[in-house]
């Protein structure tokens, strides 16, 4: 599987997404910069997490509207894979490439800790080395994470089953509608989640439950 | 032409900021606060003197920038 990692400025997990990627392809993802008008030829996209363009205006708001953007939605079109973490669920709502879009956290609080997820969804290119309903934990960190859709839409995320995880009962930790913690896209090629996967994916950084993520990937696209 | 354009959360979309500003004033003895609801400003100079025009780009540039508008909605000012 070959891969890109979109950089924008003050994007902050690139990094952690390069390392990730490098462990689990064997080989190193091209780092893109987010004035770059093309992409290198690769199967799968990320969007870090961080802060891009410092959150200016909205979060997301100035990164898609970056030259790179419009590169990473042609990919999408052709049906390339593209996963966007955190800031990158962000930049995917701000784009349309995901409905919805991403609220201040209920309470207020910047929101930084493992967080018990369910896989609702295993058909798809992220999940399918999951099991339905397999409980994960995975860490967030956000300021801006409480998910929001009118309920036509909500109901509709439901109904084609593109809930890929839900934040476990009890364990929300910013008031996103429906415990959604992340979604796909009506083509199922384009993943949006808050938390991230990438920063557990060896017992050393503290657990290996976001491992299956980019196995799912690596198995469907290589 | 200048134009100040109000970006605001819609009617019924929860608003924490506007809730915890509400409780402050509360706070400091300003009971008869009811409700509180915050946005944003933002002030533009436009090179173009044709009002409709200036509205009509103005529009534009709220859908596709300066708000989002799957939760908020926006007022176009214009002053000469």
């Amino acid at each position: 599987m070959k891969s890109a990692v979109i950089v924008f400025p003050a994007s902050n997990c690139d990094r952690d997404a390069q390392t990730a990627l490098k462990q689990l392809t064997g080989k190193d993802p091209h780092m893109v910069w987010h004035q770059d008008s093309a992409l290198p030829d690769v199967d799968l996209v990320v969007l870090p997490g961080g802060f891009s363009y410092g959150d200016y205006l909205r979060c997301g708001a100035m990164a898609s509207q970056s030259s790179v953007m419009k590169a990473v939605k042609a990919h999408a079109e052709k049906g390339g894979a593209v996963v966007g973490i955190c800031n990158g669920f962000q930049v995917l709502t701000e784009t349309h490439m995901l409905p919805g879009a991403l609220m201040r956290n209920a309470d207020l609080k910047f929101v930084c800790r493992p967080v018990k997820l369910t896989v609702e969804e295993t058909q798809s290119a992220f999940t399918r080395k999951y099991s339905k309903g397999q409980q994960i934990s995975i860490p967030v960190a956000h300021g801006e994470g409480n998910y929001f859709a009118d309920e036509e839409t909500l109901n509709r995320l439901e109904g084609e089953n593109r809930v890929a995880f839900r934040y476990a009962e009890g364990d929300n930790p910013n008031g996103s509608a429906r415990n959604i913690a992340g979604i796909l896209n009506e083509k199922r090629n384009v993943l949006g989640l808050m938390p991230h996967p990438e920063r557990v994916v060896d017992p050393l950084l503290g657990g290996e439950d976001g491992k299956a993520l980019f196995q799912s990937l690596i198995e469907t696209l290589s | 032409m200048k134009a100040r354009v109000f970006v605001t959360l819609k009617n019924g979309v929860l608003d924490p900021q506007g809730k915890a500003i509400g409780n402050a004033l509360h706070g400091l003895g300003f009971g008869a606060v009811g409700e509180v609801r915050q946005g944003k400003v933002i002030d533009l100079e436009l090179k173009e003197s044709d009002e409709a025009k200036a509205r009509a780009s103005l529009k534009d540039m709220c859908e596709k920038l300066l708000a989002n508008t799957v939760i908020e909605k926006y007022e176009i000012e214009l002053k000469a």
